[in-house]
């Protein structure tokens, strides 16, 4: 440990200590989180954060999707039942607008909170002030097999357009091998498929609602994006699509059974990890795909923590909040399980940081964060916050509904033509229903 | 009088019987053999069956990870509890709809099995503000009123069809030696029905042990039972599919250990009076 760390983190034990003398020595937090790698490696390390301050956590560790509906309710019907809650950039600014979250507005000055990246802050915010602090974050880019792009006489550029993803997605593809030149999501479901469909939209030119919020799914990119989705998987992709998620993927491509995968940076650090994938060895990152037009395919997405109104122990919850997602924290998880596991895509200093930046993905990941503008998401202007969603309460519900659409689309149930008018009318229905 | 069945004929039977049984038992003992392998073997493809390096790694991190022990108690509690309370209010309910009847019987069974065709989560929001106001969110007890009240209808029903197959002449004897409505119930009718009882008591309890809808939304971390433990070990991002499997296997062997013992019982019961 270097002596500015041994000295931060003293500071910082120091004033928890101090500040944990307000608190009784039973004072207990209940969290509510998703269960993923990040958050599971925080859950053990707790131990630390209580001899330090007192503070005892109780863990309430959920499925993504359980979790989303259990924090709604409490938050809604003012609960109680939670002190911190896991929740994303699509909650956020909408909670915090209704007033359902503390603001964090009473962070130290050791936090440094200035040093969240900026894309992550503006997400995690309503108005400038900012309701969730970013435990970890993530964009979306390619992750492809260096050795069949090799093996096809073709070199992945930094920056591809959609036309070389699918020009080597037919050169990578191996059916005789079960190999399939690109992996991506198809399943219904607002936060699998109909995320990733949306991000690719938005290099199309196409948005979900125009300035009076109407829906856009009767103009021509969206046929486009659709189209040309289709008949690249249908072309390069593995059979059943419609049905992959994340996790289907990742399992095909950990297996060696896809050429190009184009999911969330966090899966970096699994498929280059050799204990769980056979092709750790042979894996490159370029950014997401575009079309020329100025956006690219790439989401943003954080899981933050934040807290809810209805907490009786605003402080104690505000404390841990500091500790999980401050810079002092990634260096614990760093000294004792190397630079690659710890939570990306929150802070700047992480990325100046030599021994992180020296990690395979860490940069390309940094420049997809960069170029997601959660402000500035489509080509034509949209009324709404958001890349691969619009912050709003309705967005969800319509989006699930749509996606289940465009994946019977996939699957041959329906033409494009279908998927798409039943869209259009899904979302116009909703939206006139909402008051827009 | 019984059917003479060849010797074929009944090898056939068995090997349909054997192959219908091992279909339906085949995902649970995927699920037990997924739980000794790695993350890795998990999602092998083509998967591997037996041959592969057996470990008790994810026993072990599941483990250290939750205090399963917490979770069971509460199944244990949860089920229990709805079960038996279910239970003791259903049978003098049956009782007077099989032996007592109105006009209005079938009216009001029909009509308490149409609360089970309401989606749960249309009263999802009533009933956590009616714990929130009561102050029993992540409450044991509770959770043992809401499962009992969604599994009476089903209870009643049961109870119901049991009693109805108990010849009414023999409680008519009954109540001519003296037996009052109490000894009636206690002594001549429950004894007779218990075939029927102890099978109405171990289906409930599998239901409210499997019950993830009001478990998951109405607890926290005090009430929290083992549908909560395995949703804990369920993500979207990340294949931890070996970890899930042997949460899963640690959730199901209470009851299918306690569904092998009772086998018997389960089967009289659930074929009681489908043979006259």
């Amino acid at each position: 440990m270097s002596s500015k760390t041994l000295i931060r983190t003293t500071s910082a034990l120091a004033l928890c200590l101090t500040a944990s003398a307000a608190f009784a020595q039973d004072t207990t937090i209940t969290i509510a989180t998703v269960n993923n790698g990040d958050m599971i490696r925080m859950q053990g390390y707790t131990d630390q954060f209580t001899e330090a301050t007192g503070i005892a956590v109780e863990w309430v560790t959920l499925e993504e999707n359980v979790l989303r509906q259990r924090v709604t309710t409490d938050i809604t019907t003012n609960g109680g039942q939670f002190d911190i809650m896991t929740i994303g950039m699509y909650e956020t600014p909408i909670w915090g607008a209704n007033g359902w979250l503390v603001p964090l507005d009473g962070l130290s000055e050791d936090y440094n909170v200035d040093d969240i990246l900026p894309a992550m802050r503006g997400g995690l915010s309503h108005e400038g002030t900012l309701y969730a602090a970013p435990f970890y974050g993530e964009s979306s880019m390619v992750m492809y097999r260096t050795d069949l792009m090799e093996a096809a006489g073709l070199e992945m550029p930094d920056a591809p357009t959609w036309e070389f993803i699918r020009e080597a997605a037919a050169a990578m593809t191996d059916r005789e091998n079960d190999v399939n030149g690109i992996c991506l999501r198809g399943k219904p479901g607002w936060g699998e498929g109909g995320a990733f469909i949306t991000a690719m939209s938005n290099s199309f030119g196409a948005r979900w609602f125009d300035m009076d919020w109407n829906a856009q799914f009767d103009t021509q990119p969206w046929l486009d994006t659709l189209t040309f989705f289709e008949g690249m998987m249908s072309e390069s992709g593995p059979a059943g699509y419609a049905t992959n998620g994340f996790n289907e993927n990742l399992s095909l491509f950990q297996q060696g059974l896809c050429g190009m995968w184009i999911d969330a940076t966090v899966a970096a650090s699994f498929v280059t990890n050799p204990e769980d994938s056979e092709v750790a060895d042979s894996v490159g990152f370029a950014l997401a795909p575009d079309n020329g037009l100025g956006v690219r395919s790439n989401w943003l997405w954080a899981w933050a923590l934040a807290i809810p109104a209805g907490t009786q122990q605003a402080d104690a919850a505000l404390q841990f909040i500091e500790w999980a997602t401050s810079s002092d924290y990634i260096e614990l998880v760093a000294e004792n399980e190397g630079w690659a596991n710890v939570p990306p895509g929150a802070r700047t200093s992480l990325y100046e940081n030599p021994n992180y930046i020296s990690v395979p993905f860490a940069q390309m990941t940094l420049d997809s964060i960069l170029s997601a503008d959660p402000n500035n998401s489509t080509v034509e202007p949209s009324p709404y916050v958001g890349i691969q969603f619009a912050a709003i309460p309705e967005f969800a519900g319509i989006a699930s509904e749509v996606s289940q659409e465009f994946s019977a689309f996939y699957a041959g149930q329906q033409t494009v033509e279908e998927a798409l008018a039943n869209a259009q009318a899904i979302t116009s229905e909703a939206m006139e229903a909402a008051g827009y | 009088m019984a059917r003479a069945v060849s010797n074929p004929r009944k090898a056939l039977n068995t090997a349909i019987a054997w192959g219908i049984g091992l279909l339906i038992f085949f995902p649970i003992l995927w699920t037990i053999l997924t739980s000794f392998k790695t993350e890795a073997e998990a999602i092998a493809n083509p998967p591997v069956f037996l041959a592969f390096d057996w470990t008790l790694e994810n026993y072990a991190v599941v483990q250290e990870r939750s205090n399963y022990m917490r979770f069971l108690w509460n199944s244990v509690f949860i089920a229990g509890g709805s079960t038996i309370l279910g239970v003791i209010i259903a049978v003098p309910a049956a009782w007077s709809m099989a032996f007592v009847p109105s006009k209005r019987t079938k009216d009001i069974l029909l009509w308490m099995l149409s609360t089970k065709m309401l989606p749960a989560v249309g009263v999802l929001y009533p009933i956590y503000l009616l714990c929130i106001q009561l102050g029993v969110l992540d409450n044991r007890y509770a959770l043992v009123v809401i499962l009992m009240l969604i599994n009476l209808p089903i209870i009643v029903w049961m109870l119901y069809t049991y009693f109805k197959e108990i010849p009414g002449e023999i409680l008519e004897a009954a109540r001519m030696d003296g037996a009052g409505l109490k000894e009636e119930i206690l002594y001549v009718l429950t004894p007779m029905a218990v075939p029927g009882i102890a099978s109405t008591l171990l289906l409930n309890f599998i239901l409210a042990w499997n019950e993830a809808f009001w478990t998951l939304n109405l607890t926290a971390v005090d009430a929290a039972p083992l549908t909560a433990f395995i949703a804990s070990y369920s993500s979207p991002e990340g294949l931890f599919f070996a970890k899930l499997s042997a949460a899963s296997t640690m959730a199901i062997a209470p009851i299918l250990i306690l569904g092998w013992f009772s086998q018997k019982q389960l089967v009289r019961g659930l074929t009681f009076g489908a043979v006259k």
